[in-house]
């Protein structure tokens, strides 16, 4: 695209040296505030660059594989993994415990912020805990959940769902606080009672916050679970890592690094699919 | 001996007093507004207008008020920005919270009443500025009420669109007869359509007209010209060559 311009630009400015009497000048474009949208796929170029440098370095020989393995060959090694049925299992054990700890941290972040948003001893009785809860790390609080729930599945659920809980909660909570003040006056001249005014200015309302939780929340439940399939585990994409690294096979860690990487993306994806339906009313810049 | 009763007016003030923080805002107000009558309330950025206005439609509590007053039941209110929901078809905004059983069909005559009959579907956010305050106008009549309240709801249109609403407006408001308080900075609109046009300055109705001029009414009749004038000058506005 840039190519067509330039060339166009060239073409005009040679035309305006002959002095040709009626050239029009190449269009100049209006300056614009926001980037123009990226056309589809454009955003992986810096991907795949980085991608190329890898694979090129490794070829040379400029990075052993003991140090970092060629994406290539961690490839290959996945698909291998794949095709021998060693991969699956870790896969769905990781994806179980992601998606168990999001799904419970989604449901219970919306509830308490919806009582905390909607009433004033929901917001004195749950506001004040969860604020001290996002000051707290969730990793500092795995030592005490160890002594509580052991080391199995339940500590990693729960410790995802606390740590999905927060951002879900604050986000939704705020979007109910920042409604539009002109459309709670629009309310009450309308007449509309309390439970119409909830389900049909409030919810909808706060529905961007909530999809903007729900991005932080999928991105926090994957990178929650690298750290706690580090401890303890006989399965999941982050054993499968921790082995590797036990035995120095590079081309196994990068095979997790890639499936965490195309999880978050996927997952992230599916969330911005699902919020360009819902929220379609938006003619919104950018993604 | 004949018992005299007349019938108890649309809208009654008795020195109606609002401030905020300590400064008065509407000093005073008594006023009484028949039935079906189209006030217009002029007066200069900051002499109270959107107060008095909010006040009669029952917002601003926190606001520091006296006196009395008695609107009827069915009051609606324009607001200049049309406040529609963006996340609601216009159909649905209009219909919001309306409670009559044949709601949609009704819906559907005002849109195309107003000139939306092919908008009914459409988002909020695609509509031009004066297809919103026509929704908007859409939302208030459907609810039939007794005393509209407008905000400067033209304020923010061009100078055609704004023409066009006018005749909406009168048009409308002549089918269903409702009080009307119309808020505008605007001379000509306040002479195009009230009946009675006040001035409101430092917290006072500081001037009272009747406006008897016929519809449909031109801006060069030599009544208009007058009143333009002296409306004019009430509002601080030098017009020798107007
Ligand atoms: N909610 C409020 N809090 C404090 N002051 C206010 C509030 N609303 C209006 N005022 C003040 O009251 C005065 C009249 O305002 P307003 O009624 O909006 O005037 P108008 O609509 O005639 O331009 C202004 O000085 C404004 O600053
Ligand atoms: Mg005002």
């Amino acid at each position: 695209m840039t190519d067509i311009l330039s060339a166009r630009y060239i073409h005009a400015a040679a035309q305006a040296e002959r002095r040709e009497p009626f050239v029009v000048p190449a269009p100049t474009r209006a300056t614009r505030l926001t980037p123009a949208r990226l056309p589809a796929g454009l955003r992986l170029l810096g991907p795949i660059v980085v991608i190329a440098i890898w694979e090129a370095a490794s070829r040379l020989g400029l990075i052993s594989p003991s140090t970092l393995t060629a994406p290539s060959t961690a490839l290959v090694t996945g698909y291998q993994m794949l095709a021998d049925g060693s991969l699956l299992p870790h896969l769905l054990a990781s994806a179980f415990r992601a998606y168990t700890g999001l799904f419970l941290g989604v449901v219970v972040g919306v509830a308490l912020a919806l009582a905390s948003g909607l009433t004033r001893s929901g917001e004195a009785l749950i506001d004040g805990l969860i604020q001290i809860k996002r000051a707290i790390p969730t990793l500092a609080l795995i030592p005490l959940v160890i002594i509580w729930l052991g080391i199995g599945e339940a500590m990693k659920i729960f410790l995802i769902f606390t740590a999905v809980l927060v951002p879900v909660y604050i986000n939704t909570h705020a979007a109910l606080r920042g409604i539009d003040i002109g459309h709670i006056e629009l309310a009450r001249t309308l007449g509309l009672t309390r439970s119409e005014f909830i389900r049909k200015v409030a919810l909808p309302g706060a529905l961007p916050g909530f999809f903007v939780s729900l991005r932080l929340a999928v991105a926090l439940c994957w990178t929650a679970l690298v750290v706690l399939e580090l401890i303890n585990t006989q399965t999941g994409i982050g054993y499968l890592m921790n082995r590797a690294r036990d035995w120095g096979q590079t081309d196994i860690i990068v095979v997790g690094i890639l499936i965490y990487a195309a999880l978050g993306l996927v997952s992230d994806a599916v969330v911005r699919l699902i919020e360009a339906r819902v929220l379609s009313y938006r003619r919104s810049l950018g993604s | 001996m004949t018992f005299h009763r007349p019938l108890p007016s649309s809208v009654v003030l008795r020195d109606l007093s609002r401030g905020f923080k300590g400064k008065t805002v509407l000093d005073r107000i008594s006023l009484e507004i028949p039935h079906g009558r189209f006030v217009a309330l002029l007066g200069e950025s900051g002499s109270g207008k959107t107060t008095l206005l909010r006040a009669l439609a029952g917002l601003d509590e926190d606001a520091e008020t006296h006196g009395h007053f008695s609107v009827p039941d069915n009051v609606s209110v324009l607001f200049q920005d049309s406040r529609l929901l963006p996340w609601m078809s216009v159909i649905d905004n209009i219909t919001l919270g309306l409670r009559r059983p044949d709601a949609q069909a009704a819906a559907l005559d005002m849109l195309a009443a107003v000139g939306l009959a092919d908008k009914a579907e459409a988002w909020p956010a695609t509509l031009s500025g004066g297809q919103k305050q026509r929704a908007s106008l859409a939302r208030s009549l459907l609810r039939e009420p007794a005393l509209l309240l407008a905000d400067e709801p033209f304020g923010a249109l061009d100078a055609l669109t704004r023409m066009r609403m006018h005749a909406l407006l009168f048009q409308l408001v002549e089918r269903q007869k409702p009080t009307v308080i119309l808020v505008t900075h605007d001379v000509d609109e306040a002479l195009l359509l009230s009946d009675r046009i006040l001035v409101l300055k430092d917290g006072r109705i500081a001037e009272d007209h009747a406006i008897g001029l016929p519809h449909p009414r031109r801006a060069h009749q030599p009544e208009f010209a007058t009143l333009r004038q002296t409306l004019l000058r009430s509002l601080g506005v030098e017009v020798d060559n107007v």
